[in-house]
């Protein structure tokens, strides 16, 4: 796909890929195109047309039009300044002149193009259309007033996010005169057309979207259209800071801006006002971005406290943490353990460390081959043991991506079902399978795509078990010719005549039987389906979570997947469990029990080290350290303190213990002792993305190879399969730590989440039953789940979620009503 | 300009009336005698009259040339820059400042702070708004970028104070309600130009 050519634009030689659009050329080779409608990684919508250049003497649009081998771009001329100048001056049309209070505050790009193409007057005018600003959800406002309808919002909620939870809907405003047609500029025409029948609203024809709350709208809108309701009127643009970060939510790591200025007049401290992200190239979930004020506001070094925590340290048997927790601070841990033999426990990553490890012995390298800028390349994706809308919104992102932007077909296994990731494209099938059967899935993904000459022959029978003849009546649509005898009345001659009519004919046929998609419960037509999503498909990608972690044959599982790797021509990407277990996986060296005295860091303990504030002794919040986090694309990434922190850090802590260095970031080059990474000083990383899109974040991990061990999976036990009442540990979407819950624009609760009508029959408030424990939550309706698996979230380090389920992530259980 | 103007040196000499003075004695008897002549002449108690007659004129008839301040103050110029004011609109009373933070950002001694919100009428409001005048060096730059003339250069220039920091609130600098018939637009750094409507192309509106 990726051939080099060469373009000239304006006049100068220009090296570009095949294949890309004329506008990605031009900015990746610094060259200045206007556009505000387009944005990268989504399809071009063609709303603005500002876009226009002249290729090879005709004229396109940059944002839709691909370059080719030797063409020549020019992207002004006479004419084309004067339509974008018209443009521009019919987006001026009625825009109200409140730039003073607007919220864009000077980031506008309304202002900027009005500016930049001259316009300093007005020709065209129409009456205006009254339009009310309405709150959209609990974190959208929408002022249509200053909309202008570029659809980048709707764009990026359908291709990118998949929500597609807003539309462009009428505006009821007065309709062009037709006369205008001949004598203006007619791009111009054609964009104001559509624009004065337009505006903004919610797809589900109520005025309240039933969405993510990603706010990724929010950050896409070109003017103050779309702002968040928190953030309306607060403060000016120009007077925040912005602090380079990486979100410490999930293991996403996005990269992003915490925003901030000083709280107001009577208090001089700083305050986070907002998140922004860089829109083009990596797209945020609510969590990130409104899930920011999660800091632990202290007063000053509290010594005493400090002196039990280094007392406790000292007499400590086991450290118990979780891993939202940076590399550096993992580092120091491991450190710790080296030299005073404690036990570190971390839930989340102790699974994932042995999947990992199970993984490397057959596949023959540190860490799995793929990562999701991959993944948005292919156009058949697989997605196994994840819940994708609730696990990690950027592998949704992806999976989303892949179906709307590659023409890509999609498979979705998971036991809970969902009814947003079918919406994704009409090329998703989704097996809704029982848990404990995720190896039956990994066998059917093998037996679908493996080239069965580089399949061990006990693996090809053993495949081939699973497929049968079988006969199936099915109902066909025949034509069948009928002759009547039909008497001409003016005549009297009878006449035959003979007609085509269809009949529907019951017809038995031999079948392929596949008792893997039957077990799985996917549809009798499969087959048939499979062969359509199948059509000119040539990247294959394969993601895999949490489940199979977690699950009892988790080390069969990864041998699977090994396996995958190098028969299927697909690689594999693992969505790490929490934040930074990737990176603990790596550095620390886990223990699955915690036994004795524990000093907990973020946990339960016997002395509580806490960045929530309710612990013994203060730690910071990710948003006030700095240090490195290893995000699932295996990139190290670096974060930033955004606000100010006076108490101890872990560093204080292990120096005190004789371990510490003088600044937590002195130990950034030391984790190059740890394999995958490398020994760059935390200064030298660094954290944005280049004019073409390219991520410079840190750095990537290396992923030493050796030569792959033997490797012959298991058969599946069909037994393994989960029935009765089920509890799957799942967080709501925007919900994923003791952090996000802090923040005050994230409402999602603590509680038992269902499908619509298990929430019925359940009420309100339930007791759940592990056998082992038990937990009393409310029931909260999720409308997006079906089925009668019910999600009980982990999210709340305090009540223990981990150890309730033990080594599954399926339970069985007892719920009673309350 | 043309050049006759710097040609001509004699300035002021339209205006001023030249003293008729004697020659400068030459010789030392000459300035001996002109210093008897001065001694006896009684100038000295012409001034003297002179100041009498104007301590009567000033104690018992009422007319009196120096401004008793600070009981009384000179009018000043409407460009001289003292302490601000925030005007309001006169149809409504509401006051004109919309919060755009633009003074906030232009003042070159960083005394202007302030903190806005969205209110109950989907409007921006200004909740909070000081000045620090300790700091405020009087530039105008506030008065000439505030886009709706809202905050201006008032009167007062009587800035002495015991402390070197001296916050206004925006309650002080606001017109007070009653007093809105008498509030004066301001003249100065950043009023409209006089010529104003013919420097701007109306935009059409089809109504
Ligand atoms: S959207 Fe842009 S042009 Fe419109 S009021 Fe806001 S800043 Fe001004
Ligand atoms: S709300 Fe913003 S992003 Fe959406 S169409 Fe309007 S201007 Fe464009
Ligand atoms: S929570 Fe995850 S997906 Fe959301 S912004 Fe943070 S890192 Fe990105
Ligand atoms: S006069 Fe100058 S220094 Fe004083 S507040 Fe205004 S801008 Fe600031
Ligand atoms: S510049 Fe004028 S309108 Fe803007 S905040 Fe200052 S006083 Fe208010
Ligand atoms: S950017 Fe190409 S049409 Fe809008």
């Amino acid at each position: 796909m990726s051939n080099e050519i060469t373009i000239k634009i304006d006049g100068i030689e220009y090296k570009t890929q095949e294949g890309e659009y004329i506008l990605n050329a031009a900015r990746a080779n610094d060259i200045f195109i206007p556009a505000i409608c387009y944005l990268t990684r989504c399809s071009p919508t063609l709303a603005c047309r500002i876009c226009l250049v002249e290729a090879d003497g005709k004229r396109v649009y940059a944002c839709n039009a691909k370059v080719k081998d030797g063409m020549e771009v020019t992207t002004s001329t006479e004419e084309i300044l004067e339509e974008r100048r018209a443009i521009m001056e019919v987006y001026d049309v009625n825009h109200p002149l409140q730039c003073g209070v607007c919220d864009q505050s000077g980031e506008c790009e309304l202002q900027n193009y009005t500016l930049e193409l001259g316009v300093d007057s007005q020709s065209y005018m129409i009456p205006d259309t009254k339009r009310e600003a309405t709150d959209w959800s609990s974190v959208l406002h929408y002022d249509p007033g200053l909309c202008i309808v570029c659809e980048r919002c709707t764009t990026v909620c359908k291709d990118m996010i998949g929500d597609a939870a807003i539309k462009t809907g009428p505006r009821g405003g007065t309709a062009l005169d037709k006369g205008l047609k001949d004598t203006m500029p007619k791009d111009a025409y054609a964009m104001w057309n559509k624009l004065q029948k337009s505006v903004i609203v919610p797809s589900n024809g109520t005025g309240q979207t039933d969405c993510s709350d990603c706010g990724e709208c929010v950050a896409v809108c070109p003017v103050g259209a779309l702002v968040s309701r928190d953030f309306v009127y607060t403060t000016n643009a120009w007077d925040l800071k912005r602090i380079p970060a990486t979100c410490a939510h999930c293991s996403s790591g996005c990269q992003i801006y915490y925003e901030t200025k000083p709280t107001s007049i009577e208090d001089s401290s700083e305050k986070i006002y907002r998140v922004t992200n860089e829109w083009n190239y990596v797209s945020l979930c609510g969590a990130g971005r409104f899930g920011y004020d999660f800091e632990n506001r202290v007063e000053g070094k509290d010594s005493e406290a400090f002196g039990s925590a280094v007392a406790a340290l000292k007499k400590a048997e086991t450290i118990r943490f979780n891993s939202v927790i940076s590399n550096e601070e993992a580092l120091m841990l491991q450190t710790f353990k080296e030299k005073r033999g404690v036990k570190l426990v971390n839930q989340d990553a102790y699974a994932f460390q042995k999947f990992l490890k199970a993984y490397s012995r057959p596949a023959g390298k540190l860490l799995y081959g793929s990562d999701f800028k991959e993944v948005m390349k292919s156009d058949f994706v697989i997605s196994v043991g994840s819940a994708l809308r609730n696990d990690n919104p950027n592998a949704r992102y992806a999976f989303n991506n892949v179906q709307k932007m590659n023409k890509g077909a999609g498979l979705y296994f998971h036991p809970v079902g969902d009814t947003l990731v079918p919406t994704f494209g009409k090329n998703v099938e989704c097996f809704a399978h029982k848990p404990g059967l995720e190896e039956a899935a990994l066998y059917l993904i093998l037996d679908l795509f493996a080239k069965k000459e580089d399949l061990p022959e006990k693996v090809v029978s053993y495949l081939d078990g699973f497929h049968s003849k079988g006969r199936k009546t099915i109902k066909e649509r025949v034509m069948e010719s009928i002759t009547e005898t039909v008497v001409d009345k003016e005549t009297g001659n009878a006449k035959e005549v003979t007609k085509k009519v269809p009949k529907m004919v019951e017809k038995e046929v031999e079948v392929e039987n596949n008792a893997l998609v039957t077990l799985l419960g996917g549809s009798d037509s499969f087959a048939d389906t499979f062969e359509k999503m199948m059509k000119k498909k040539e990247r294959f990608s394969l993601i895999v979570g949490e489940d199979l972690y977690f699950h009892p044959k988790a080390e069969n599982l990864a041998a699977l997947l090994a396996m995958i790797e190098s028969t299927c021509g697909m690689e594999v990407v693992m969505v790490p469990p929490k934040t930074n277990s990737l990176g603990v996986a790596l550095i620390c060296d886990l223990d699955e029990s915690p036994a004795g005295y524990t000093v907990g860091y973020n946990e339960p303990g016997d002395f509580v080290l806490s960045a929530l504030g309710d612990g013994d002794l203060d730690m910071p919040a990710m948003n006030q350290q700095e240090g490195t986090l290893t995000n699932m694309n295996k990139q190290v990434t670096p974060t930033n303190a955004a606000l100010e922190y006076h108490g101890y850090e872990l560093n204080d802590l292990m120096s005190a213990v004789g371990l510490g260095r003088h600044l937590t970031v002195d130990w950034t080059p030391a984790l190059a002792e740890k394999r995958g990474f490398q020994a760059f000083a935390f200064d030298d990383l660094p954290n944005g993305y280049s004019n073409s899109g390219e991520e410079q974040r840190g750095y990537a991990l290396k992923n030493p190879g050796k030569r792959a061990g033997n490797n012959m999976p298991q058969a599946f036990d069909e037994d393994m399969a989960l029935d009765g009442e089920i509890a799957y540990r799942c967080n709501p979407q925007r919900q994923f730590n003791d952090f996000s819950d802090k923040a005050h624009q994230i409402f999602e609760t603590f509680a038992l989440y269902a499908s619509p009508e298990r929430a019925e029959a359940l009420g309100e408030k339930v007791e759940v039953d592990f056998g082992s424990g038990t937990l009393a939550c409310s029931v909260v309706a999720d409308e997006r789940m079906e089925g009668d698996i019910v999600k009980i979230p982990d999210f709340k380090s305090s009540k223990d979620i981990y150890t309730l389920f033990g080594r599954d992530r399926y339970k069985n259980v007892t719920i009673r009503k309350v | 300009m043309s050049l006759e103007q710097f040609k001509n040196r004699n300035v002021g000499s339209q205006t001023y009336k030249m003293i008729e003075s004697e020659p400068t004695p030459e010789s030392g008897m000459g300035r001996f005698g002109q210093v008897v002549k001065r001694t006896f002449k009684g100038e000295l108690f012409v001034g003297l009259y002179v100041t009498m007659r104007e301590m009567i004129n000033a104690l018992f008839i009422g007319e009196m040339h120096t401004v008793k301040y600070p009981l009384e103050k000179l009018p000043i110029s409407p460009r001289y820059r003292a302490i601000h004011d925030m005007l309001r609109l006169l149809e409504s009373g509401h006051y004109r400042c919309i919060g755009c933070g633009l003074c906030e950002k232009i003042c070159i001694s960083d005394c202007i702070k302030m903190d806005t919100r969205y209110d109950e009428n989907q409007r921006k409001e200004v909740s909070e708004y000081t000045i620090n005048f300790g700091r405020c060096i009087f530039c105008g730059y506030c008065a000439e970028v505030c886009p709706e003339l809202a905050i201006v250069h008032g009167g007062r220039y009587e800035n002495a104070s015991e402390q070197r920091a001296g916050f206004s609130l925006f309650e002080d600098m606001l017109t007070p309600i009653d007093a809105l018939k008498d509030q004066k637009e301001f003249d100065g750094f950043g009023a409209v130009t006089p010529n104003a409507d013919n420097a701007i192309k109306k935009t059409p509106l089809a109504y």
